[in-house]
């Protein structure tokens, strides 16, 4: 069984009397352990389409089955509890509180989750130590670099152990080389198990993962996986091998 | 999240924006303060007020006063007598709800003389020995005349110390108290003899001020040559004892002396002529005056000044004064030429004033915490506009709705309570500053019940302010707020 399965799902707003369909009727299958890209020109809906798989949102029609758990109609309160043991986010403004320290924001899903606090600091740290921040535990985000944030975000969205990171343009605000090795860090927890939705308007960035979901007027216009095809054997960087 | 770590980040946030939080607290601070401040005068002027309702006697005591002849009755009028001794015996005999009567006569126009000193009492009295029941005086040295004084109506007197200061000197003037039982004096020329003197009547709060300044050593003179400095510096030089308690001074400048004394030697005739200082205008003293203060000659005003009794339940007052009034109607011939005056018009004013005073101090202060809650709730608005995006991301990331709400709203109740509990300091301060402004008597009293009651309050208000703030916040939509620029 896929980790979520979206079956016929719209959403639909209506602005001004006109009915504006941002997702029509989409099917999707995510399994476990997959790293795909969410590729789309702005607009398409791929944002609605991130904003419904990571339970940000719920849509208007249609199912949604996240981990065995059909999530369409689960109540607010719901949604959060899920997007708190289940899902990580990293954005493309790296969303880290300035008033809190790299550790307190990695441990803040935890807070939220109920931990306690020798937990929230073991489980901040080992985050921190994948993504080789754990020597810039005590810095505010404002003392780091782009990229340095980018990395602590992403240990904030890992440090739940979640079963799926949504990265919305997660390299949108970096330089590009820095934006590389972000983006080789994705690829590194991918290789060690994690699942990750990158969403992207940049077929250069889409380029990197095995599967391309592209969307286009709210419809699932392209599903590549490039392991099943035979493509693609690995992931293509420009630069090599060096981490930070 | 936890209530613990909720109240952490509110700390936190508060902390951040030290400056707008002090700001903000200062709202509550003042409410707070203002309240308990309010509350303290209050019951300073409350204990004031019963500690002197029990110095002129308390609530039994009830004055017979003379009045008007009502209109159907002028034609009577030259019937009426007054207030005589035929009313004290006839109430002592057919009252039995009234325990105590107490005639007074009371003489104005006396001057007491002892060497080049003199002082015109304000109460000069004749009345009987239970006169010092009724009106709770306590004889300190010596004693009070007797009936058998009363009878043979000797010269003796029981004077207030207000009376021995101004004709043997205060203690703060002479550096000892002088007891000046078995001295003479002359009233309006005639000898008295000191036999008793009472105790000095102040409010607690003078007391302990007066104990205090004779535990320390005494202290200079004032400059220049010593004087009299005007009104109110009777028996008092540098200040020792405050102005205010008018019902202790008045109570301290007392002479009593037997009510057969009084009306033989003041009331029948004008004491000794040719001094001058008598003159009392009695229907009988200018054809007495030319007497050398003897009883020879006299023929004597009845009338008493007053008559005090005392009744036996303060339950029954209705019945015991409808006894009394009975009875009196009687010896008046039907005339009613008198009325009642009991404590409890000053005491029920006394309440009223006070629940007054409550009340528009209460309201006061209650707006004041009010304009502290709305200060804290504009704050807690622009507070969470600022931090739209951060909602958005504690949402993201897993802030339930209630999470937030708590948030917010333990961000406000952490600003009312730091700013309650700061107010109780200012409070205390604040009426210390009172107590050397207010009048001693009705010094402030801090109670337990106010600093709780204003402390409930702020916290109180502190809830309602964040709670729209908090809603507001929590209802945010994530996606929305993370958009937020």
């Amino acid at each position: 069984m896929a980790l979520i399965e979206l079956r016929g799902v719209s959403k639909i707003y209506h602005l001004g009397g006109e009915e504006i369909r941002a997702l029509d009727n989409v099917d999707l299958d995510i399994n476990g352990g997959e790293f795909i890209s969410i590729i789309g020109p702005s607009g398409s809906g791929k944002s609605t389409l991130m904003h419904i798989l990571g339970c940000l949102d719920s849509p208007t029609k249609g199912s949604i089955k996240l981990d065995g758990t059909e999530i369409a109609s689960a109540s607010t309160r719901d949604l959060a509890r899920i997007r708190n043991e289940k899902i990580g986010f990293v954005f493309q403004f790296f969303n880290l509180l300035p008033k809190l320290n790299v550790l307190q924001n990695v441990e803040l899903p935890l807070v939220y989750a109920g931990c306690g606090s020798r937990e929230r600091r073991e489980r901040a740290m080992e985050a921190l130590r994948l993504v080789e921040m754990d020597n810039r535990a005590k810095h505010r985000p404002m003392q780091l670099s782009g990229g340095q944030q980018q990395r602590a975000a992403i240990a904030r969205a890992l440090v739940n152990r979640p079963k799926i990171v949504f990265a919305d343009e997660p390299t949108g605000n970096l330089d590009s080389h820095t934006g590389e090795t972000i983006l080789k860090l994705f690829h590194d927890l991918s290789r060690k198990g994690s699942t990750i939705a990158l969403v992207t308007h940049d077929p250069e960035i889409a380029a990197v993962t095995p599967r391309k979901i592209e969307i286009r007027d709210g419809k699932i216009a392209k599903n590549v996986d490039a392991k099943l095809a035979g493509q693609l054997d690995g992931p293509k960087f420009a630069v090599g091998n060096q981490p930070g | 999240m936890h209530l613990i770590n909720a109240i952490l980040v509110g700390l936190k946030e508060i902390w951040a924006n030290k400056f707008r939080s002090m700001l903000t607290m200062l709202g509550i601070i003042l409410g707070v303060s203002s309240l308990v401040a309010m509350s303290a005068l209050v019951k300073g002027m409350e204990n004031g007020m019963k500690e002197a309702l029990i110095a002129i006697g308390g609530l039994e005591k009830v004055r017979v006063e003379e009045q008007d002849i009502p209109v159907w009755q002028q034609h009577l009028a030259d019937q009426a007598v007054g207030t005589t001794m035929n009313d004290v015996h006839a109430l002592i005999r057919s009252a039995p709800l009234i325990t105590m009567v107490v005639p007074e006569m009371r003489t104005r126009n006396i001057t007491m003389t002892r060497g080049g000193k003199s002082i015109s009492p304000w109460n000069f009295i004749g009345t009987w020995p239970n006169a010092v029941e009724l009106n709770q005086h306590v004889v300190a040295h010596g004693r009070m005349f007797n009936a058998l004084d009363d009878e043979n109506a000797r010269n003796v007197c029981v004077i207030g110390t207000a009376v021995r200061d101004a004709l043997f000197g205060s203690p703060e003037q002479i550096g000892r108290e002088v007891i000046p039982v078995g001295e003479f004096v002359n009233i309006n020329n005639q000898r008295f003899k000191i036999i008793g003197m009472f105790e000095h009547y102040e409010s607690d709060q003078d007391k302990k001020r007066r104990e205090l300044q004779t535990a320390k050593p005494p202290e200079p003179k004032g400059t220049g040559p010593e004087r009299s400095r005007g009104y109110g510096s009777m028996g008092s030089k540098g200040g020792s004892r405050s102005m205010g308690g008018f019902v202790f001074d008045l109570k301290n400048n007392s002479v009593y002396i037997p009510l057969n004394t009084m009306w033989l030697r003041f009331r029948a005739a004008s004491g000794t002529s040719g001094t001058g200082t008598g003159g009392f205008g009695g229907r009988s003293s200018s054809s007495s005056s030319s007497g050398s203060g003897s009883t020879a000659e006299f023929v004597p005003d009845p009338r008493l000044s007053t008559l005090s009794v005392k009744i036996a339940d303060i339950d029954k007052m209705d019945e015991a004064l409808q006894q009394a009034k009975n009875v009196m109607l009687h010896t008046h011939k039907g005339i009613e030429d008198f009325s009642f005056r009991t404590q409890e018009n000053w005491s029920e004013g006394i309440t009223q004033a006070i629940s007054n005073a409550r009340m528009s101090g209460g309201i006061i202060a209650a707006i004041s915490l009010l304009v502290g809650g709305i200060g804290i709730m504009n704050i807690m608005l622009a507070s969470i506009t600022e931090r739209v995006r951060e909602i958005g991301i504690r949402k993201a990331i897993g802030a339930t709705f209630f999470d937030v709400f708590t948030q917010i709203l333990v961000e406000s109740v952490v600003i009312a309570i730091l700013g309650g509990v700061a107010g109780l300091f200012t409070s205390n301060m604040l009426v210390k500053l009172l107590i050397i402004l207010s009048p001693t008597e009705n010094t402030p009293v801090i109670t337990v019940e106010s600093m709780f009651l204003a402390f409930a309050f702020s916290v109180a208000v502190g809830i309602l302010a964040g709670l729209f703030p908090a809603l507001k916040a929590a209802k945010l939509n994530p996606i929305q707020a993370l958009r937020y620029e």
